[in-house]
């Protein structure tokens, strides 16, 4: 099967006063049909510059500086031809035509994400007449549709609803609904619940998965959270400080995890099983600033296997290791 | 945070960390200095006013208005220094003179001179006409004796900036920037008017400071009451139309007071009305700090409310305070000069930019003596660089927002 | 709840009511309740967990009872030093700041909760000098010190200010100025929340070993289960300013008594893929403080609710010895809890 989505040595600069931030450094992976793919990683690991690189949405100073972000682009009468998103205006009618069509985005905060002057069911309305030559009635009928879909309770009434009346929850879902609008092939979600309690992440997760199945979208996900991940994701790819250190199948990732940042970060989240009181196993330091990386490969000053003189003069390459996983770390060369 | 100062290459740092909580030896505590030194980059413990200076360092054309607004501020306190004639004494004879330019190179050499001026009356309009006279060279000199002066009423000195042979200033006058109706030098009445119009400025806002942060303080940090009726009283303040409220009470002020008097009433009435806007800041910054994590940290250590307000509370607004007030300034000269434009502030025989500007009130005098307008400029350049240095110094005063 | 000697901290009937005010004269028009009639308590060396979802009133519990806020109604007794109890809740502000010493907090946003201005000796500091009077420059130095080493950080940093540290070396300062008095009470609110991953476990285990070696008592404000299993020996679990639940932290895991209990912890997402949620999420969302449902607050969304659910509130009462709930149905029902590996191979 071809990758639907396929990133190739992506790279995003920020040009600030203060020096140069390559908040994503060199990111390889790619995306099936019907696949969801977890992205998890910590702070300052470029994982939602990596999509916004993906959607062309990096603004001044950011720009994508090399790589390139390969999609199967299909035509009004159904015909795939591969595109270079990368080489795309980032303003242009070409890059706006799939994003929000075939590309659709949820976003971290729904609250921001929603205008408070229109009515939900105007901006969902809206997305779906921007993509799609319906008539407005269509548009309202599939405006509906969605929120029915997406579980809201009286999508009619709620049409006429402004994203401030609802709650935490329900915009969530009037925002999936409004994402589904005009049934991508590819969904990237956005930490969609880092800003939501653990009963709402609940039910978006599981909404999340309904959808998935019954569209057989390809799914990107987004989050620091293990947990999520594990519930939510077929692969899995592991960044720190913009670069891929690992991916494979999520069952791999958690059960053989070979990258030491891997398997270190595994380690020193508290488990439910373990008893209680025992010391966690942690990762020594802390993330470094975005203006001071280390050379070589990012996470050495803080990696238990590190080796001198290798880890810290040269940067390991995404290499395969067996048929499922791919590591960055000089440990499988 | 540019750099990681535990990073995990100093395993030891941690694993000892329990080892002994009783007291750090005194050769440990020597060891610790010795390393501060040599280890401590700059920024790590750059106080706020530093972290301020260098994002304010990159601010060129702010920097450059610092630089305006400190010239400004050497004319206000050494008015006279910097002026070339008495402000007061009017020449009959020498209405209306237009300005001498003053050329540096005499012959390739530097010595800068003025040409003489010699003067006609028109027998038809009867107006003195004013012709240069390239045969005379009056030669300009720096640190020149000319009238005696007093520097901030400490002592009388008769120095100036520049000037011409002493004694000659009478006889060979020079006018940087022409004279007016009554022969009086323009430039040196720019100088006095400066000081008045910018301390007026500076008084003012120094008061409403005192007044916004004093009662926005209170409106902030206490709320309930008090914030009620501050608030509703700024509200009126802010309500009532600024420009007829100054009329009215400059015109109700006694016709016969002094200008000193008038000075101070005019300062008031100007900072009366202008303290509701920093007030209303003060207090916006009092609710959002009221309600910070660091306070209220401060407050659990047992802090007393006199320390979280003066130890914590208002060193993370002062830099803005600063700001704000910088920005206010050039309001307050711009009301002050308008007020006495209209010859309802401060009138002659007191000098400011805007007893000045009167003088270019009718269209004959400007169509005749355009000069006369000049002071008109020195206002644009003020306003102008307070505002520059007030923009600057808000961009730099949060280090920490990004 | 019954009182036992060894009690550090007895909340009875805690209440705190915010007005709701609006027009010109801001009249008060309602409240929100946001501690309703909560009662706990924490005894020496243990650590209490309190759990609940945003805007279930732990962290204004966690304040209240540090006087940060004002309490509405109710008691708060403290055993001081002395072995006196007094009522924090009765005590004027100026009664309170010696009590200082005995109680302090680790906040959540360890960016917001130093003073960006002052530098770590000043903010270490600052306890010293307000509640023990230690003038001598000298002496704080000496004493800031050893609460940096204390907390895994090198004594030179104490001329940096925060802006030069880490989320996580942040937190550990927050942790020294805790620590500077000796404290006997130690309210974390949320203390990993806005850490990395990373940096969690180090925060953690510091706060672990910190506790062995001074004794502390912990009140453990937190939303993410997995750290509050990991870390507290008992847990409350709130629900719009009630506890619901009260108990044991394996118990109320593996067998909660109160269907928000069970709702939560079968909600928190396992680091475990073969461990995938099976049953359907709880339906809704947390009701507002300030307008809470009739009768017990969890019944629109309860799937077990019948018509006495709507009409009375239930107390929390013990239905095994030091399990409380507040339930009506509590003895009748067997709720699931985070599954067990073994019972989630057996039901797949």
């Amino acid at each position: 099967m071809e990758p639907l989505l396929s990133v190739r040595g992506l790279k995003t600069y920020f040009y600030l006063d203060e020096g140069t931030v390559k908040a994503v450094d060199g990111v390889d992976f790619d995306v099936f049909p019907g696949q969801i793919v977890g992205i998890v990683g910590e702070s300052g690991c470029g994982k939602s510059v990596t999509i916004k690189s993906v959607l062309r949405l990096i603004q001044n100073p950011g720009r994508v500086v090399e790589g390139e972000i390969l999609f199967r682009h299909q035509d009004e009468d159904g015909r795939e031809k591969t595109i270079d998103l990368a080489q795309l205006d980032p303003h242009g009618k070409a890059i706006r035509s799939i994003r929000g069509a075939e590309i659709a985005l949820i976003p971290q905060e729904p609250m921001a994400s929603f205008s408070p002057v229109h009515t939900i069911g105007d901006q969902i309305m809206e997305a779906v007449l921007l993509h799609q030559d319906v008539s407005k009635e269509e548009a309202r009928r599939i405006s509906i549709e969605r929120l029915h879909e997406v579980g809201m309770p009286n999508p009619e009434q709620r049409m006429k609803a402004y994203s401030w009346e609802l709650s935490g929850g329900l915009r969530q879902r009037a925002m999936i609904a409004m994402s589904l609008a005009c049934n991508p092939r590819l969904l990237i979600a956005d930490e969609p619940t880092t800003a939501i309690d653990v009963t709402t992440q609940a039910q978006v997760l599981r909404l999340l998965l309904d959808l998935q199945e019954q569209h057989n979208m390809a799914v990107i996900f987004i989050t620091h959270d293990l947990g999520v991940i594990a519930q939510i994701a077929d692969f899995v790819v592991v960044m720190y400080l913009g670069r891929v250190m690992e991916t494979g199948p999520v069952e791999d990732i958690f059960f053989h995890p070979q990258h030491p940042y891997t398997k270190a970060l595994l380690e020193s989240i508290p488990s439910i099983y373990a008893p209680a009181g025992e010391r966690l196993p942690t990762i020594e330091g802390s993330i470094p600033h975005p203006f001071s990386r280390p050379s070589g490969c990012p996470f050495y000053p803080r990696c238990k296997a590190f080796m001198p003189g290798v880890c810290n003069t040269s940067t390991p390459q995404l290499k395969p290791i067996n048929d499922r996983q791919a590591v960055s770390c000089f440990l499988y060369d | 945070m540019r750099d990681n100062p535990i990073p995990g290459s100093e395993p030891d740092a941690q694993d000892e960390r329990f080892e002994d909580l009783t007291a750090l030896s005194a050769g440990n505590q020597a060891r610790i200095r010795e390393e501060e030194l040599e280890d401590t980059a700059a920024i790590h413990v750059a106080p706020n006013w530093k972290l301020t200076w260098w994002r304010f360092k990159k601010h060129r054309l702010a920097l450059g208005s610092g630089l305006v607004v400190i010239f400004l501020a050497l004319i206000v306190l050494f008015p006279g220094f910097f002026s070339t004639m008495d402000p007061q004494k009017s020449r009959a004879q020498q209405s209306f003179v237009p300005v001498q330019r003053v050329h540096f190179f005499d012959e390739g050499a530097f010595r800068p001179f003025v040409y003489g001026i010699v003067g006609k009356r028109n027998p038809e309009t009867l107006r003195m006409e004013w012709r240069i006279d390239e045969e005379k060279k009056i030669p300009v000199r720096f640190f020149a004796r000319g009238f005696e002066y007093d520097v901030l009423g400490l002592f009388a000195t008769d120095i100036h900036l520049v000037g011409v042979k002493e004694g000659d200033i009478e006889e060979d006058p020079i006018y940087l920037l022409g004279t007016d109706r009554l022969g009086r030098d323009q430039w040196s009445r720019l100088m006095y008017g400066t000081r008045v119009s910018v301390t007026i400025g500076l008084i003012s806002v120094f008061i409403s400071v005192f007044l916004g942060v004093l009662l926005g303080g209170i409106s902030g940090y206490f709320g309930g009451i008090p914030d009620l009726i501050i608030q509703r009283m700024i509200e009126i303040l802010q309500s009532l139309p600024a420009i007829p409220i100054w009329m009215a009470l400059t015109a109700a002020m006694p016709r016969d007071w002094s200008v000193e008097q008038t000075y101070f009433a005019i300062t008031l009435i100007l900072a009366l009305i202008g303290w509701t806007t920093l007030g209303r800041e003060v207090r916006g910054r009092f609710l959002v700090l009221r309600e910070e994590d660091f306070v209220m940290a401060a407050k659990l250590s047992g802090a007393s409310q006199k320390r979280i307000i003066f130890r914590h509370m208002v060193p993370t607004f002062y830099s803005h305070i600063i700001a704000a007030a910088t920005l206010a300034v050039p309001v307050m000269i711009i009301s002050e000069t308008f007020l006495s434009f209209l010859g309802l502030g401060l009138r002659p025989p007191a000098i400011s930019w805007g007893v000045l500007l009167q003088e270019a009130q009718n269209l004959q005098s400007v169509a005749l003596a355009p000069w006369l307008l000049l002071p008109g400029v020195a206002v644009i350049i003020t306003v102008l660089a307070l505002n520059i240095l007030g923009d600057g110094l808000r961009d730099a005063a949060d280090p920490y927002s990004h | 709840m019954h009182s036992n000697d060894s009690y550090l901290l007895e909340v009875k009937h805690l209440k705190k009511y915010f007005p709701i005010r609006e027009g010109f004269f801001r009249r008060v028009v309602g409240h929100v309740r946001a501690v309703d009639d909560v009662s706990f308590a924490i005894r020496e060396g243990e650590t209490l967990g309190l759990v609940g979802e945003s805007g279930c009133g732990k962290t204004t519990t966690a304040r209240t009872i540090l006087r940060a806020i004002d309490p509405t109604a109710g008691q708060i007794l403290f055993r001081t030093a002395q072995g006196d109890v007094v009522d924090l809740a009765a005590l004027p502000e100026k009664d309170i700041r010696p009590l200082r010493r005995d109680m302090q907090m680790i906040f959540q946003d360890p960016f917001a909760s130093l003073n960006p201005r002052m530098n770590i000796l000043d903010i270490v500091g600052e306890p010293l000098l307000v509640i023990d009077g230690m003038k001598s420059r000298k002496q704080r130095m000496e004493k800031v010190a050893q609460l940096l080493e204390l907390v895994g950080l090198r004594a030179e940093y104490m001329q940096r200010f925060p802006h030069a540290f880490s989320g996580g070396q942040r937190q550990r300062i927050v942790i020294a100025r805790a620590l500077a008095l000796n404290p006997r009470l130690v309210v974390a609110d949320e203390p990993v929340s806005a850490l990395d991953v990373s940096v969690q476990a180090q925060v953690l285990n510091l706060m672990r070993d910190l506790q062995e070696k001074l004794g502390l008592t912990y009140l453990f404000v937190a939303h993410d289960l997995s750290v509050v299993k990991h870390f507290c020996d008992r847990i409350n679990v709130m629900y719009v300013g009630k506890i619901a639940e009260s108990g044991p932290t394996s118990e109320i895991f593996f067998r909660p008594r109160h269907p928000y209990t069970s709702a939560l912890m079968s909600a928190v997402p396992i680091a475990n893929p073969r461990l995938r949620k099976t049953i359907t999420p709880l339906e809704g969302d947390v009701p507002s403080p300030a307008n809470p449902p009739s009768g017990c607050y969890f019944h629109p969304r309860c799937p077990y609710a019948t018509e006495v659910c709507a009409r009375e509130t239930p107390q929390l009462e013990e239905i095994s010895p030091g399990h409380f709930v507040s339930c009506h149905r509590a003895s009748e029902l067997t709720l699931p809890g985070v599954a067990r590996p073994e019972e989630q191979a057996l039901a797949a």
